[in-house]
């Protein structure tokens, strides 16, 4: 079985579950723990936008 | 200076030893999650363990490459640190002889680097883990 992710769903999963760990183990409170996932996330996926982007720019 | 060398040797002698410092960290390496879940943090253990598998299983099946034990290129001890902190999970990868990796699929690479942050995700559960067990976080 193979399973076959475009680019942006690769850096999705990744960001999903990268997230979730980040936000257990660097938070204290569970409602520290759920803003600081969601800050890495929006970060993660914010980052590799903005990257591709970048490329596209300096492609051009 | 031999004075305070002294008194860390003394204070050092003085703390309890807490077996859940040794257990946690070991058994949560392991099988990820199970250092918090022994520690009843249940919903958390969850979470890690869904996390981490996920992302090691899913690297598997995009073909990604397990590194094995060398003393090569740099960069594939490297992967060898990241691999081998998903515990149970490596083991059983390297026991059944999968992840060898298909240069054919163009994803492949993303599933090797998938496993190794897996793994390396799993090493800060265990230094999480151990946290926990000394009391330095609830």
């Amino acid at each position: 079985m193979t399973v076959t992710l475009n680019h942006f769903s690769a850096a999705f999963v990744f960001a999903l579950f990268a997230s979730i760990v980040f936000g257990i183990t660097h938070r204290d409170t569970a409602r520290e723990m759920i803003r600081y996932g969601l800050y890495c996330f929006a970060m993660f996926l914010g980052g590799t936008l903005v990257a591709g982007w970048a490329m596209w720019v300096l492609r051009r | 200076m031999a004075n305070s060398t002294a008194g860390k040797a003394r204070a050092g002698a003085g703390e309890p030893v807490n077996m859940m410092a040794i257990v946690a960290p070991a058994i949560g390496w392991l099988i990820p999650g199970a250092g918090h879940a022994i520690q009843k943090r249940w919903i958390r253990g969850a979470l890690l363990l869904i996390s981490i598998s996920t992302l090691f299983v899913l690297g598997l099946l995009m073909q990604g490459r397990i590194y094995k034990a060398n003393g090569g290129d740099i960069l594939d001890m490297l992967g060898f640190v990241g691999d081998v902190g998903a515990g149970s999970l490596y083991i059983v990868t390297l026991a059944r002889d999968w992840g060898q990796g298909a240069i054919a699929f163009a994803t492949a690479d993303y599933g090797t680097k998938f496993m190794i942050v897996a793994g390396l995700l799993n090493f800060i559960a265990v230094a999480d883990a151990y946290h926990i067990a000394i009391g330095k976080k609830q």
